[in-house]
Formats: structure tokens, C-alpha cells, sequence
């Protein structure tokens, strides 16, 4: 008959003990410091949207003012094929009350990696009037350049009712993108998330549905 | 060993004749992977010396309850909550730099460097020993991470620390700042370091 003292639960007393005192110090931490990393997030977002909605000039001469948009969020649900998918997306009102525009948060993948993107549309969702990466790890020096602003600006005063297309060499249609040399299907991901995100919410965008009205919540923050 | 260390010896040996990096070469994925830029390289380098360092000392607290078949176990418990400290901090007040690190931050869990001090000294050894051997290797370790990353990132970009110091005529390496820079860059200093190596090991005897 084994002693209790060789049993393997007594053996590892010490693995035991360690693993619940670091346990409770790892939840500590994070109680603490859950919230600020999730402030972080929320706040870069929220400092993106007035120059994706009104272009960086007029988000300038607005922050010069020392005038805000006020910021709503909400989720669309939108159902193809089956599956569910949903997008944050934000509603921006001037201070007199009219609606300036929406942001709208969108992931796809890309070479390397998931893309997450926030595309800013003017409010009755015809035209783009923004795009910005938020997170990327496309090839540095190649793909990474799909977040410098000149390529990122092609987009700006794009109709949203034509499909965007990636072509190498000189854009001569309207709704054409020129790709990145040596990065076309960074480029081409890019175009396809915001082709995707506008046939999804477009129509729920301009008119929300009765549902979706209630997940509107309380405005989050006077941004400044 | 008749001798255990000294405090002094083991932080001494740490920076230059067991170098982690160009002496023992562990811990080279980070080496290669967060090296093109000094902000990045210096912030590894931080974080991996505070989970060495609290690693070394908490090891080191315990070592004479430890017993031989779980060990590593505890080594790993240790390590990755330390890892998941430094990894929560920088998220919350180095937002960007987070950012840019992404997943080498929670990989230095896997850093060979920790469990190989953990196992070669802090469990063997007293908390001071251990201490000022966990803060020899991270200066080490940084060294190693900083002398790369300066390599790296004034020839891929012209810049140090983000600051322009090539004129703006030097046509940027970009191989520098990719992975296969990384490469030839360590390759090239891991040579140079032990050609010094052996010309002083040549003179000590000649002399």
C-alpha cells in the first residue's frame, strides 16, 4: 500500500500551489488592466473616425474649433448563405444633429495574415470617404505598404454602387485601383474586404431595421 | 565544481563570454524576427530580462522544494506568467509597440534562454547569484538584440531609433528590414564576434 506521501498529488503539492497563487495574480492583473487595453482599442477607432468621415482637412479644421462629432455604434447581422456575420459599425452626427457619415469595421484575409480595416462612407453610403488598416502583418516592404496613405487614398470618392477592380499599371476607369508592385494580392484583399463590406451593409447602413435600432446604444463618447 | 559562482562572475560572464545570443546561441527567434527597428529590439530585450529576472528569483526562492521530475514543469508555470504580465503591461500603456510586437511578446514563453537559466543556474544557485545572473544574460541578450537592430535598421532605413541619420540620398536596403536581413546580419556579427574570440585566444597563448 503507497504511503500518501509518494502519491503523485502529494508530489506535486509544489505545482499545485504555484499554479494557483499565479492563477490569482494573472486574474488580478487582468481586472486591472482589461479595461485599458480595451480603451486603447476603442480609442484608436474613435480617433480614425472624423477624418474618415469628413477627409483629414475638414477633420482638422474641425478639431482646430474645438468641435466634435458625436459617435454612435451599433452591429449590423447580416445572413449569406447561413452564416451570421456581424460588423461594428459607427455613426457619426455633427453638432447640430445631421448625420455626417458612418465607419464601418471590417476583417478579411490578406497574404500574410488577417486585415482589419475601418471604411468611412458619407451618409447615405454612396461614396467611400475613407479607408484606414488597423491591423496588418503583410510583408514589410511589399504588403505593409497598404497602410501608407497615398495608396489608401485612391479610394476616397469612390461610388459605392460599382465594384472595385485591381489593375496593374495606370487606373484609367473610375472605379479602378492601381496595385502595389509586388504586393497585388495585398492589394487585391484590401479592395475585396471594402467590395464585401459595402454589398453587405449598405442597404442596412442608409435603413436600419427595426432590430437593429434597438442595439443602438447610448452615445459613447463626445469625441474631441 | 568545487566553488559555486560569484554574484559578480555570473553577471560578468553574462554580457560577453557566454553571451546568449552570439556565445550560447539561444533565443534566436526573437533575435531574427523583432531586430529592423531599435524600438522594437530594445522593448524584446526589456521585457525578456524582466521575465528573467523575476523567473531567476522566484526559481531560485524555491529550488531546494523542487523535485526532479516536475521541474520544468514549474519552470514553464513560472515563466509564462511572467510572460503574460509583460505581454498585458505593454498592451495597456505601450499600445502601439504591442502592436508591432504582435505574438513575439507571448513567445518568449518558448524563450530557450529563461529555462536554460532557470535550469542552469537559478535552480542551483543562491536568489542573489541567481538575480545578478538573470541581469548579466539580459544585458547580454540586449546587447546582442541592440548591436543587430542598429545594423539593420541605419542600413534598411537610413534611420536609428526612428531618427534620420544617413542622407536622404541613401538608397534604403530594404533586404535589411526583411527577414533575409536579418539573416546575413547575424551571421556576419555571430562571425566577426568569435574572429575576435580567437585572435585574443591566439595572443593569450603566444603571450
Amino acid at each position: 500500500m503507497k504511503s500518501f506521501r509518494d502519491s503523485n498529488l502529494f508530489q506535486a503539492w509544489l505545482v499545485l500551489v504555484l499554479a494557483t497563487a499565479f492563477g490569482t495574480a494573472l486574474a488580478g492583473i487582468q481586472t486591472k488592466l482589461g479595461p485599458v487595453i480595451e480603451a486603447n482599442k476603442t480609442r484608436e477607432t474613435l480617433a480614425k473616425i472624423p477624418a474618415l468621415v469628413l477627409g483629414e482637412n475638414q477633420a482638422a479644421t474641425l478639431a482646430s474649433q474645438k468641435k466634435s462629432l458625436s459617435i454612435t455604434s451599433r452591429t449590423i447581422e447580416i445572413e449569406r448563405n447561413g452564416i451570421k456575420k456581424f460588423y461594428t459599425v459607427y455613426d457619426a452626427f455633427l453638432k447640430d444633429g445631421t448625420l455626417a457619415g458612418h465607419v464601418a469595421k471590417a476583417s478579411g484575409q490578406g497574404y500574410a495574415d488577417k486585415i482589419e480595416l475601418l471604411l468611412g462612407l458619407d451618409a447615405n453610403a454612396n461614396t467611400i470617404t475613407g479607408l484606414f488598416i488597423l491591423d496588418q502583418k503583410e510583408t514589410p516592404g511589399l504588403g505593409n505598404r497598404i497602410i501608407e496613405k497615398p495608396w489608401r487614398d485612391q479610394f476616397l470618392d469612390k461610388a459605392s454602387d460599382t465594384r472595385l477592380v485591381v489593375v496593374k499599371g495606370t487606373p484609367g476607369k473610375e472605379n479602378e485601383i492601381d496595385a502595389i508592385s509586388g504586393a497585388t494580392i495585398s492589394s487585391r484583399s484590401v479592395t475585396g474586404i471594402v467590395n464585401k463590406t459595402i454589398m453587405d451593409i449598405k442597404a442596412q447602413l442608409v435603413s436600419p431595421p427595426k432590430e437593429a435600432a434597438k442595439n443602438e446604444t447610448d452615445k459613447i463618447k463626445e469625441n474631441t | 565544481m568545487a566553488d559555486s559562482p560569484t554574484p559578480f562572475e555570473r553577471f560578468v560572464q553574462g554580457i560577453l563570454p557566454e553571451n546568449p545570443v552570439y556565445r550560447q546561441l539561444l533565443g534566436l527567434c526573437p533575435t531574427l524576427a523583432v531586430t529592423n527597428g531599435m524600438k522594437p529590439a530594445l522593448t524584446m530585450a526589456c521585457s525578456v530580462g524582466f521575465v528573467l529576472l523575476c523567473a531567476n528569483i522566484v526559481i531560485s526562492l524555491i529550488r531546494n522544494l523542487l523535485k526532479p521530475h516536475l521541474r520544468i514543469v514549474i519552470f514553464t508555470l513560472t515563466i509564462a506568467t511572467f510572460v503574460t504580465i509583460a505581454d498585458r503591461f505593454l498592451a495597456a500603456y505601450f499600445f502601439q509597440m504591442s502592436k508591432t510586437l504582435g505574438p513575439y511578446i507571448p513567445l518568449i514563453i518558448v524563450n530557450c534562454i529563461i529555462i536554460c537559466r532557470c535550469e542552469v543556474c537559478a535552480s542551483k544557485q543562491g536568489v542573489v547569484t541567481a538575480a545578478s545572473d538573470a541581469i548579466g544574460q539580459a544585458l547580454g541578450f540586449g546587447l546582442a538584440l541592440a548591436s543587430i537592430a542598429a545594423v539593420r535598421e541605419i542600413l534598411g532605413t537610413g534611420m536609428l531609433f526612428g531618427i534620420r541619420v544617413l542622407p536622404d540620398a541613401w538608397p534604403d536596403w530594404v533586404i535589411m528590414v526583411l527577414p533575409p536581413g536579418a539573416f546575413i546580419t547575424l551571421g556576419l556579427l555571430l562571425g566577426f564576434v568569435n574572429w575576435i574570440g580567437i585572435i585574443k585566444a591566439r595572443r593569450s597563448t603566444n603571450g
